[in-house]
């Protein structure tokens, strides 16, 4: 690929004798939306931690927006987004304060912070709630924000952990409108989810099965080379080969 | 209805402070029923479930669990219920066995007597018996807290998301374990933010900021969904979702896993002119198929009529 965003070569990742992630290797491109799947403690975490310079790798390597994750994680931090349901915005903070906050962070000067601001609560239709604690809002609303925010420095690539946990199924589906514009921007997205019906709306994905990729391709062929006629059906035949009973 | 109810909820309300957690709840739940509330955060699951556990009194109406008043003998409600809260609640320093012994001791009980009862889910926990609870994957945890739920043989089962975060898996084995224990007699209410598990229950309810929209079995919920429905899939689906909603006789456009669906205002929708305008929108390779509508398309349908779609509201 080109114009990779991401690019993995046997990337590995050891906690003692246990080996979380196996020698993964894979590339997504410029505007991508990749699908990151695979079942509880399969290696997701560790292997999201690697890509986004948190974790060092035990060998292999990784490049993420242009940088190698082993000798520039911190040039990595700066250049990507992050969003998870877990860790995102202050609760205690206003959504005027935490694009302050955050744009701070990101190293925004003052003039292009307080243009984004008002552009970003205006898209996201908070101008009236722009000063209210985020505790208050609907968790919708945080979730946009959340993820509008991991954008404010424009970074090349998105990752999204896990970010339409708990929400109903319309906001569900307007979360992923908003993801789609921002693929059709250019910026890659790298998101994991539960959803199954989620995974279909990726360009490609990936299901990890205890450290290793056990598929990756898009929906469609995926689901041709399986034999399967949807992704949940993949997953199980992946993920539990056979069923317990 | 013929069986009596296992829970009998009349005109419920709860506010915390300013926040109205629940409206005015009217709910029965006869026994031997797997029942699902359906909702997202924050529409009140959670709040209506404590109630029933005795763990929050209502401000007003009144809630009857098994026969008894959950205010005023709260303490026999306890004994009959199996509780699983929404966050893992169990001794994370405990191992598996340890906890699962605590649990018992609790409940005047022990694990051998009811052993049956969550042998099918024990065995898979076996391997870690020694494992810190603290230290279990998410699936795993989830089994255990079914575990110390169950072992004293509840009559009532009340499980609070037990699903959420859960691999699709682990989802699918956990529905399974309650298909058993319903075979076992309990009544079962459980909770969930997935639509596809709605199907799985009797009968469900779905809760949407602090009020029932509807209680009915999957079949009648979807049966709800009135207007003829489409499949519409194409390569590019950005550009197919924003093509549908701009065309001027469409009703909705979401995105369902490989397709879009699509629902029109006219009676019957003129699928050869719907072509047309894909087409012109440059998807060519559009395909339509008329499709039977399912329980999350029925649930979304529901949330329109009542203009309650969790991020709308400073438009409105």
């Amino acid at each position: 690929m080109a114009d990779a965003v991401i690019h993995t070569e046997n990337l590995t990742r050891k906690f003692g004798a246990f080996t979380a992630v196996d020698a993964i290797s894979f590339s997504i491109g410029r505007g991508e939306i990749f699908g990151f799947l695979g079942a509880n403690g399969a290696g997701k975490t560790t292997a999201m931690k690697m890509l986004t310079g948190l974790l060092r790798p035990t060998s292999g390597s990784a490049s993420v927006a242009g940088f190698d994750v082993r000798s520039e994680p911190e040039k990595i931090k700066q250049n990507i987004g992050y969003m998870s349901q877990r860790f995102s915005l202050y609760e205690d903070l206003s959504p005027k304060e935490n694009i302050r906050f955050w744009g701070g962070i990101y190293g925004l000067d003052r003039k292009t912070l307080r243009e984004k601001s008002a552009r970003l609560l205006e898209a996201l239709d908070l101008q009236e709630a722009a000063d209210t604690r985020l505790s208050s809002l609907p968790l919708g609303w945080k979730q946009k924000l959340a993820f509008s925010v991991a954008q404010l420095h424009e970074p090349k690539i998105v990752f999204l952990d896990e970010p339409t946990g708990g929400v109903d199924p319309v906001t569900r589906r307007r979360f992923w409108d908003m993801i789609y514009e921002t693929a059709d921007n250019g910026i890659t997205v790298f998101v994991t989810t539960h959803y199954m019906d989620e995974a279909e709306y990726c360009d490609r994905i990936s299901i990890m099965v205890d450290g290793r990729m056990a598929a990756i391709g898009t929906p469609d062929a995926l689901k041709d080379e399986f034999g399967v006629s949807s992704i949940d059906d993949l997953f199980i035949r992946l993920v539990r080969p056979t069923p317990i009973e | 209805m013929i069986a009596p109810s296992a829970v009998r909820i009349a005109e419920v309300g709860k506010s915390f402070g300013a926040v109205k957690a629940l409206g005015r709840v009217d709910l029965d739940i006869p026994q031997g029923e797997l029942f699902g509330c359906i909702g997202a955060d924050g529409a009140g699951k959670t709040t209506l479930f404590r109630i029933i556990c005795t763990l929050l009194l209502p401000d007003r109406g009144r809630a009857e669990v098994l026969g008894f008043d959950s205010v005023s003998d709260f303490r026999e409600i306890r004994r009959r219920l199996g509780y699983m809260p929404g966050r893992f609640s169990l001794y994370q320093d405990l191992s598996v066995e340890e906890n699962l012994r605590f649990f018992a001791a609790v409940f005047g009980t022990t694990v051998g007597e009811n052993y049956d009862l969550i042998k099918d889910i024990y065995t898979q926990l076996e391997p870690f018996r020694e494992r810190r609870a603290g230290k279990l994957s998410g699936g795993m945890k989830q089994k255990l807290a079914l575990c110390c739920a169950l072992v004293h043989r509840p009559e009532l089962l009340v499980l609070d998301e037990p699903t959420t975060g859960v691999d699709a898996v682990s989802r699918r084995e956990f529905w399974q374990m309650l298909k058993r224990l319903k075979a076992e007699g309990i009544t079962i209410l459980v909770s969930t933010p997935y639509m596809d598990e709605a199907v799985l229950c009797d009968r469900i309810a779905f809760l949407q900021k602090g009020s029932v929209l509807g209680v009915d079995t999957p079949c009648g919920i979807t049966g709800l969904f009135t207007r003829p429905l489409y499949a519409v899939r194409a390569r590019q689906k950005y550009r197919l979702i924003t093509a549908l909603r701009r065309y001027p006789h469409a009703a909705s456009a979401y995105a369902f896993g490989g397709s879009v669906h699509y629902s029109d205002k006219r009676p019957a929708a003129d699928l050869r002119d719907l072509l047309a305008w894909l087409d012109a929108s440059g998807l060519e390779d559009a395909g339509i198929t008329q499709i039977e509508p399912g329980i999350e398309d029925a649930f979304m349908a529901l949330m329109e009529l009542q203009g309650e779609t969790g991020t709308e509201g400073a438009d409105g």
